[in-house]
């Protein structure tokens, strides 16, 4: 009977991976804050929250990937092809809302590529995303002539440059936005219910009546979308869209996840997971930029973290059979 | 030199709380053949786990060739001496008999690399101990089941295993193949290697056990030589009650015809099966494990795709292209491999229990968390589901209290017409009352019930009628007045063909 209790204890600390990583964030807040007098102070934490905001919304479309037993290794380059195409169309010659409407439909193709793929087409998440990230970036080479495309206009750089009362920046209130409205689509919808049905268990979806190929398609269509929209804000906030901007995101994308306590295996992972993860990233390249360590340490650092995270959720499972 | 060569003494063992196995001892003397018997769920297989390493015992002691011995994996059980012959084989199909043979124990040169020559030399050895007749180089895909069977038979005396485990072995098999398997057997004891022997075929246990051990709840009950037993004595050992008491059947008024099935077609699976079902009625469905009878229903379902057949639901023709459909048409289908196909494992009681029909359970089309607790917390009480809270997770949950949800999701979107495959295997018979209870339930509120099962005493205690399936087709329809366990059997076997009512229908 004992080791039973000891069992349960455990398996209560595997329920809450998301929490536990919300204590390693604050507890990173708290060892910093003593460390250095810079890093908790207003200006410092709307940075963090500044350098965040891409990389989570990459992550919210990452998650839906992730929650349907898969990833997207393409949208660092939808990112760089959607902020291009909307650095071409910025330039005054169209209305604002079209380069922004471009870009969004520009990473919802790419979504729409993959998600065809990989659920009706029935080829391997890696292999696809692997090979639409190389024809993406081709693409956004393509399109601007394998130069950066500066020259938009000032009303397309407030987009992403403005700020709210003159302190919030706007970039961190569409990330916050664009979060919650992902984590009420998870968790409030139809929708959002046969996401985890199916990512948990993709047969038993099916028997139980989940067009399992539809749902799975559609996160990759959200995923891309979503790194369209990431594209279109990163050229607002950078003034110029550039072939190469973008690259390695995905993978920052996916790290934040698994952080967040994302399950690669699909099914598992609470919506505020993946902010958890994506400030727990920043906070270490943010605090380790304070402390003047070296930026080389930073990406170990960051690998470690990744696969730790990885290897408590293993564990946990692995306890459980 | 102890006169046992193994002895499991006094195991306990628990799963989340509950008790699976409760000092249960059993004791294996050299060169026998020992059948280990009970129902789905007695604790045969757990037991058997235990001893090779594959689950720890809470309480008791493994006792080898009178020494006291721990057994934490199957390697080292396999290093003591302890094979097992699993009832789904496991091969690397893609590797030759030899590799197979030698996997895990590679033989190296100097540089690491594998000696092949000399892994296919010993294999030859083997393959010639055991009779068969191929050579060491053949690829493990090309083999049969039962050439499978022999190669891991090799395999386990490649190890010099002492006790070989053989779960169902014949499950499979060809009756030529049950004959050489068994003359197989039979030279094993003369080498003095000892064989647990479970099956559920009591012929069989007759044909080639020594002695025989029951199980049942989890308890062990006797231990007898085989001289000193009959069928029915071992029967009622197994079962330990009154089949009237087991099977509560009662009688329910009969209705229209609200499946009926025409002609259904899955090529290599099921050939022009016809059959239909009424409101208030259950359908058995028995047949040997292979007779198509999941494939069956998985076409019906739109799970599985057919060739050509037609449905029709209250007398109206359907086209049940995907399971979508067909739950539209308000059926259900709890299906054979509840960790498989039944169950998200990883998900709550809630969401498992609600995720059909999610869509009722919404307020103003946001998915109302209230009401699917309240729809879970229902369910929970009214089929008696132990567990903590609707928001455990599922994969904690024992396999009856599991079973009962896999049933229940399908309840909670109201279904006409149940159709069930295999629904009590693999659960205790605490549970198995429960579910059969329920079934009864189902046929009582005007539902038409198919219920596939194996289990012949469950078929016939259940049913109103019985379809029997052998190689895809219908051998036969037994009306419950005409139930006979011989005639049915001999139906699944296919050898006694009843033509006049399979046409009629």
């Amino acid at each position: 009977m004992n080791q039973l209790a000891v069992k349960q204890k455990k398996l209560h600390l595997g329920a809450f991976k998301e929490l536990v990583m919300l204590g390693v964030l604050i507890l990173m807040f708290i060892v910093l804050s003593i460390l250095s007098p810079a890093f908790a102070t207003k200006g410092n934490i709307i940075n963090i929250f500044k350098q965040t905001a891409i990389n989570g919304i990459l992550a919210t479309g990452m998650a839906c990937a992730i929650l349907v037993g898969g990833f997207d290794l393409s949208v660092g380059s939808t990112v760089g092809l959607a902020g291009v195409i909307a650095a071409l169309l910025a330039q005054g010659q169209y209305p604002i809302i079209v380069p922004i409407a471009a870009a969004i439909l520009t990473g919802l193709l790419a979504g729409l590529l993959n998600g065809v793929a990989i659920a009706y087409l029935k080829i391997p998440a890696f292999v696809v995303t692997l090979g639409t990230q190389s024809i993406i970036r081709g693409l956004a080479y393509l399109a601007s002539g394998g130069r950066p495309v500066f020259g938009v206009t000032k009303a397309y750089e407030y987009i992403a440059g403005g700020k709210l009362f003159d302190t919030i920046p706007l970039l961190v209130i569409y990330y916050l936005a664009i979060a919650l409205l992902i984590g009420f689509v998870l968790t409030k919808t139809v929708y959002g219910r046969r996401i985890y049905a199916v990512g948990g268990n993709d047969q038993a979806a099916s028997v139980s009546g989940i067009n399992v190929k539809f749902i799975k398609a559609s996160a990759y269509v959200l995923c891309g979308l979503i790194a369209g929209i990431a594209g279109m804000l990163l050229t607002s906030r950078t003034v110029s869209g550039s072939p190469i901007t973008g690259e390695g995101y995905e993978l920052d994308a996916i790290a934040a996840c698994v952080i967040g306590g994302f399950s690669m295996d699909g099914g598992s992972g609470k919506w505020y997971g993946m902010i958890i993860g994506a400030l727990v990233l920043s906070v270490i390249s943010n605090g380790l930029d304070i402390l003047n360590v070296n930026s080389y340490y930073q990406l170990i650092i960051k690998g470690v973290i990744v696969i730790l995270a990885v290897f408590v959720d293993v564990r946990g499972r692995s306890k459980r059979n | 030199m102890s006169e046992y060569i193994l002895e499991l003494r006094d195991i306990t063992k628990r799963f989340s709380g509950v008790t699976v196995l409760e000092k249960v001892t059993f004791r294996l003397k050299r060169g026998e053949v020992h059948a280990l018997m009970g129902e789905n769920g007695a604790g045969k297989s757990t037991l058997m786990k235990i001893l090779m390493g594959i689950y720890n015992a809470d309480e008791g002691e493994t006792v080898l060739e009178g020494s006291p011995v721990t057994i934490r994996s199957p390697k080292q059980a396999l290093e003591n001496g302890i094979a097992m012959i699993h009832q789904e084989l496991n091969p690397v199909l893609d590797l030759s008999i030899a590799e197979n043979i030698f996997l895990g124990k590679e033989k190296r040169n100097k540089l690491g690399l594998v000696r092949k020559k000399e892994m296919e030399e010993e294999t030859k050895k083997w393959l010639k101990e055991i009779g068969l007749e191929v050579s060491p180089g053949t690829m493990m895909r090309s083999l049969s089941v039962a050439q499978m069977q022999m190669v891991e038979i090799a395999k386990a005396l490649s190890w010099n295993a002492k006790i070989i485990i053989m779960d169902e072995p014949t499950a499979s098999l060809t009756v030529r193949e049950v004959e050489v398997l068994f003359s197989l057997i039979r030279q094993l004891r003369e080498r003095d290697v000892a064989i647990i022997y479970i099956s559920h075929k009591m012929d069989e246990i007759f044909q080639i056990a020594d002695r025989v051990t029951v199980l049942r709840d989890g308890k062990l009950i006797e231990e007898n030589p085989i001289s000193e037993l009959n069928k029915d004595l071992l029967i009622s050992m197994m079962v330990g009650r009154d089949i009237q008491e087991i099977y509560p059947k009662d009688t329910v008024p009969i209705g229209e015809v609200a499946l009926e099935v025409k002609n259904l077609n899955v090529p290599g699976k099921v050939k022009n099966v016809s059959f239909n079902v009424r409101k208030g009625e259950i359908l058995g469905v028995a047949g040997l494990v292979g007779a198509g009878r999941s494939e069956m229903v998985e076409a019906i379902f739109g799970v599985r795709r057919k060739s050509s057949g037609e449905i029709y639901v209250n007398g109206e023709k359907v086209e049940i292209t995907a399971p979508q459909k067909a739950v539209a048409k308000k059926m259900a289908f709890i299906t054979e491999d509840r960790k498989v196909t039944g169950l998200n494992l990883i998900a709550s009681v809630r969401e498992n229990m609600t995720i059909i029909s999610i869509r009722d359970l919404c307020t103003a089309r946001l998915v109302s968390r209230k009401k699917c607790v309240k729809a879970a917390e229902k369910y929970i009480s009214s089929m008696k589901i132990r567990t903590d809270s609707p928001e455990k997770l599922v994969q904690y949950l024992s396999g009856g209290n599991q079973q009962k949800i896999a049933i229940a999701k399908w309840l909670l979107s109201e279904p006409d017409i149940i159709i069930l495959d295999e629904p009590t295997r693999g659960i205790d018979v605490g549970a198995k009352r429960d579910i059969y209870l329920l079934i009864g339930e189902f046929a009582k509120a005007g539902k038409a019930v198919v219920m596939i099962s194996s289990e012949m005493p469950e078929v016939m205690g259940m049913s109103d009628r019985i379809m029997v399936l052998a190689d895809g087709e219908v051998t036969g329809f037994v009306d419950r007045a005409d139930f006979d366990e011989e005639t049915i059997m001999h139906m699944q076997f296919g050898t006694m063909k009843d033509t006049t009512e399979a046409e009629a229908v």
